[in-house]
Formats: C-alpha cells, structure tokens, sequence
C-alpha cells in the first residue's frame, strides 16, 4: 500500500440537516490519504465515490426518532443501492442510527440506560478486522476513540444477537464499562458481507496528534481511529 | 376535516428508559401509586375529507414504515380521532 495507489480512493462524506462531524470526517479521510469528496443529502448522485461515510451529528434535530427521516433522503437511495453492490459504507454515531432505520444494518438505538448524555474517551475491542473498515487492525486490538452521545443503546432481539454473535457481524465491543446499556456490549457491527459498518463511537476525532484522546505518548496523542480510514482505503486497493 | 390518531410505545421487553425516569419523579410530588410509566408517542394525521377504511388502512401503513420502528416500538392504535372507532391492531392490520 503506497500514497501513490491511495491517491485516487474518493471517499464521500454526506451531510444532512443537523449532521455536526462531517468536517472531522472528511479530515480523517485526507489524514489517512484519501480524497474527501463532500455529499449533499438531497442529492441522489454520489458523484462516482468509492465509499461512503455517514457522519454523526442530530440530522433533522432526532425528530420522530435518530436518523428515521434522513433515511429517506434522496442520498440514501443511492447509498443503498450501492451498499447492496458492495461499496463500504460506515456509519458513525448518527449515521449508524440512519443505517439501521435504512435497514442496511439491524437492530436500533434507543436512549441511554442511564438518561444522560455520555462524553468520553471509550475503549473498544476490535472483534472483526474482516470488514472494509477494520482490516488494518489486529484481531482483538483495543482501541481508545471519543464516544458522545444520548441515544446510544444498542437493541436487538435474541435472535439478531445471536445471529450477528455467530456469523462474526460484532466489529466493536466496548471495554471496561458499557456506557449505555448496549446489548452485550455491542459498540459497531457490520453487514453480512462486511462492506457496511456502523458504530457508536467517533474514530474520526482520534485522527492527528494534538486533537485525539490521550494515547500511549502523552496527553491528546491518540489516533487510533486512523484506522478505519486506511482499512477503506486498503480495501479499495485490493479489490 | 378528518383526523386519524396514531398511537406507538416501546415494545414491552425493550427498557423505557423515559419511562423509568418518569416513574421516579412521581413520588416526589406525593404520587406514590403509580409502580410503572412508559412512554409512548400519540400522532394526529389530518385529512380534508373523511376518515374512510382507505385513509386508515394508508395511515396504519405509515404507521408501521415510519412512524415506528418494529425493531424498538409497537403500533398499538389506528383510529379515526372523530368517532374514536379504534380498529383493533393485530399482526395483519387494522381489524
């Protein structure tokens, strides 16, 4: 994997009313060496990207529920058509919420156990490094990366839980301390064949020293959450 | 003008973590009777004309597509809010 093979990776980074981190989004994907290309939610071209994030944010305020109107944007169309054909798509915080009501992803979010908001420093297991998304971590690997949110719960039936636990669909378990009452300590998951993911921590805000969480070489030092965006770009490469 | 009440709360075996917070509170101001609340949502779609079986089997239908999700909540009543003729909710629809 060189710079020179990355160049051309186009990352699309949608934005909807309300979203907040698509900036921080589209930063971690030049960080990581892609190009960031930036999406409008009531255009339904994705203007020919390799891959799709959907950013976190309060798109359409969390009227009726997180992420249920914004599924029907003309963008998501698209995102679902091509998510269908194989192009990652990754859904952080906000985006994971529009993923499941898009039924891209199962299961749903609902608020907090304990009703506050949560902001913290979160540390994850990477449990699968099979998808567009994680492959450029170790089985296992534990990583710390932001996590803020009020509608964080993971909830799913026995049946899903059981499905996403045996088919190796559970990407991000949370370490330590469950900090919404997530479903088996469920942080991200994936589609069956591992293009789509979504999670409730932010990897983009843990992408450049000096702006991440305190990591192994000092205060702020973390970037952690580098790798989800050379994984895509990895996996652009080789397919 | 005719209008249709839509009515969704949480399923039953998901924690309603509004409600619980709810249930909390009561006491404090004397109401020490009430040992659980959940909370749900009430929609009213309007209509111009009248509520007819075609209105509430389209409403029950947005009932079930967007106005809840099946993964976290139940429809539990499509009726129309004039006569408050609830059909009775089952698995196939409005009864």
């Amino acid at each position: 994997m060189t710079a020179g093979t990355l160049a051309s990776a186009r990352i699309g980074v949608i934005t909807f009313p309300g979203t907040l981190d698509d900036r921080d989004a589209a930063r971690a994907v030049r960080l990581a060496g892609g190009e960031p290309v930036s999406l409008w939610h009531a255009d339904g071209d994705l203007r020919g990207v390799d891959a799709v994030v959907l950013p976190g944010g309060f798109s359409y305020g969390d009227y009726l529920r997180a992420g249920a109107i914004s599924r029907f944007a003309p963008a998501m169309d698209a995102v679902v058509d091509a998510a269908k054909g194989g192009m990652p798509v990754l859904g952080i915080c906000n985006g994971f919420q529009v993923l499941t009501e898009a039924h891209l992803l199962p299961g749903s979010m609902v608020k907090n156990d304990h009703l506050h908001f949560v902001c913290r420093e979160q540390v994850l297991a990477v449990e699968s490094t099979s998808t567009a998304w994680t492959n450029q971590y170790l089985a296992g690997q534990h990583i710390t990366i932001p996590l803020k949110n009020q509608d964080g719960q993971f909830v799913a039936d026995d049946r899903i839980l059981d499905e996403l636990e045996g088919e190796g669909r559970v990407v991000f378990r949370y370490q330590g301390w469950n900090p919404n009452g997530s479903r088996r300590d469920i942080a991200g998951i994936s589609n069956e064949r591992g293009n789509v993911v979504g999670l409730m921590p932010h990897p983009e805000h843990a992408v450049e020293a000096g702006f991440g969480p305190d990591g192994e070489h000092g205060p702020r030092t973390g970037t952690d959450g580098l790798g989800f965006f050379t994984s895509v770009l990895a996996s652009l490469v080789s397919a | 003008m005719g209008r249709v009440v839509v009515e969704v709360m949480p399923k039953p075996e998901i924690l309603d973590p509004q409600g619980k917070a709810v249930v909390g509170a009561l006491p404090r101001l004397g109401f020490t009777q009430f040992s659980g609340v959940r909370q749900g949502k009430r929609f009213e779609l309007e209509v111009d004309g009248d509520v007819t079986p075609e209105v509430l089997a389209a409403a029950q239908q947005a009932a079930e597509t967007l106005l809840s999700n099946p993964v976290i909540e139940d429809v539990v009543r499509v009726a129309d809010a004039a006569t408050d003729a609830a059909g009775t909710i089952t698995a196939e629809g409005v009864a």
